[in-house]
């Protein structure tokens, strides 16, 4: 191990130096990080009933059907049937909030009728019954493509997301890009470095034993280069979310995924 | 409240050997780990899992810590007259969850 781990970090830099990130969207052979799975998690994915993923779904059906609040509403009081309501809205997040004049993620929007539709006490970021109502959502959106939204009001905020993708960060000086565009594939120690697409949250991980968002993710990944992660919901980790899914553009959504 | 996710066939032939699945929602917490401050998070696992058809036992195990959360078990039976597959899961904290399903065997 101790030959190798600088080498790897020179071949990193090297790569950087040239450039060598593909724009959003143009990325050639677009893979979602299921792929770069082995076979046994690809099957723990696929089925139902071995996917842990499904107790968060299944819990975010119950959470969806109960009042709550001072409203006494439900989710469905007003929704309906998710899997008509809610179809493709997770495919199309983050999106333009007009309160505040920001990208809001999934989490996000659901925090907001929470509060303000529910008046109900606002759940905290990734507490259980928050990634359970936005795995039970985002399942209604499987196997859609991600599209998201060609909405003008957008465009600074993603461009910031790129920005925050390209910079290099941390002790480790590293940028996202400098792993998931250049080096793609290839091995970080035990793990395969994915395209880094954000197909298939809020989702299993095995390292957590739990279900989990993506912004706990990107969190893992700033800290793994020794970098301060960004709090949850800071408006630039939404940013990051927001330029993700546009380069993931046109991949199937997976929610609920497992990954290692 | 249990939150177990089963699988296994609601018919079958008689002899016929038929896949039963079953998983449950549990952190399977080791003991082994500290929490904020250095505390340790006390042991939380589920130590028996026991399947019975009809009332008599078809499988059973022990489990341990080093079992991951939401132990996953997967075995087979021969399936021999219809009725009840029922499944229960024995905790540290000394409580049983259950779940169960029914088999029509022709
Ligand atoms: C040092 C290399 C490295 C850097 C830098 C890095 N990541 Fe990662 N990233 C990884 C590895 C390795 C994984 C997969 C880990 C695993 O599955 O065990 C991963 C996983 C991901 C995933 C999950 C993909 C999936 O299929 O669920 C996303 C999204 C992601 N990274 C985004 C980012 C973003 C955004 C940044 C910059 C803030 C970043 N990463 C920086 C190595 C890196
Ligand atoms: C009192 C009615 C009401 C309740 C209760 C309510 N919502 Fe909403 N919800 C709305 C309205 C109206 C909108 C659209 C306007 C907006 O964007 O605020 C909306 C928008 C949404 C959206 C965005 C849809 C899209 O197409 O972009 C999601 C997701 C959502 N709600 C989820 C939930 C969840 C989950 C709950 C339960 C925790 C919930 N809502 C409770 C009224 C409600």
């Amino acid at each position: 191990m101790t030959g190798r781990a600088p080498r790897l970090l020179v071949g990193l830099l090297a790569a950087c130096l040239a450039g060598s990130s593909a724009p959003a969207g143009d990325m050639v052979d677009k893979r979602s990080g299921a792929d770069f799975m082995s076979p046994e998690n690809r099957a723990m994915q696929a089925d139902d009933m071995s996917n842990p993923g499904m107790f968060a779904v299944l819990d975010g059906e119950q959470l969806w059907n109960r009042p709550e609040g001072a409203n006494g509403r439900s989710c469905a009081g007003c929704h309906g049937e998710a899997a008509t309501s809610m179809r493709g809205v997770a495919a199309r997040y983050p999106a333009f909030d007009e309160r505040s004049e920001r990208p809001i993620d999934l989490a996000g929007r659901i925090g907001e009728c929470r509060r303000t539709r529910q008046e109900a006490s606002p759940l905290p970021h990734e507490s259980p019954e928050l990634i359970a109502l936005t795995a039970y959502v985002a399942h209604q959106s499987r196997g859609m493509p991600i599209s998201p939204p060609q909405d003008e009001r957008l465009a600074p905020f993603r461009d910031n997301g790129r920005r925050l993708y390209e910079r290099r960060i941390g002790q480790l000086d590293l940028s996202c890009a400098s792993c998931h565009d250049a080096r793609s594939g290839e091995r970080l120690g035990g793990s395969v470095m994915p395209q880094g697409h954000p197909t298939a949250y809020p989702l299993y991980r095995l390292e957590w034993q739990a279900v989990g968002s993506l912004q706990r993710r990107l969190r893992n990944c700033m800290i793994g280069v020794r970098a301060e992660a960004f709090a949850f919901g800071a408006p630039e980790i939404v940013e990051l979310e927001l330029y993700l899914m546009e380069r993931a553009a046109g991949l199937p959504l997976e929610t609920p995924g497992v990954r290692p | 409240m249990t939150r177990a996710l089963i699988n296994a066939p609601k018919t079958a032939r008689r002899g016929e050997i038929v896949e039963i699945r079953a998983m449950l929602a549990h952190p399977m917490e080791t003991g082994f780990r500290t929490g904020t401050m250095g505390k340790a998070i006390p042991r939380d696992i589920i130590n028996r899992f026991v399947c019975t058809w009809n009332g008599e036992e078809i499988f059973s195990a022990d489990l341990f810590p080093a079992i991951a959360a939401n132990p996953y078990l997967a075995f087979t039976a021969v399936a021999t007259e219809s009725g009840t597959i029922a499944f229960a899961w024995t905790g540290d904290d000394g409580e049983t969850r259950t779940a169960e399903t029914e088999i029509t065997v022709t």
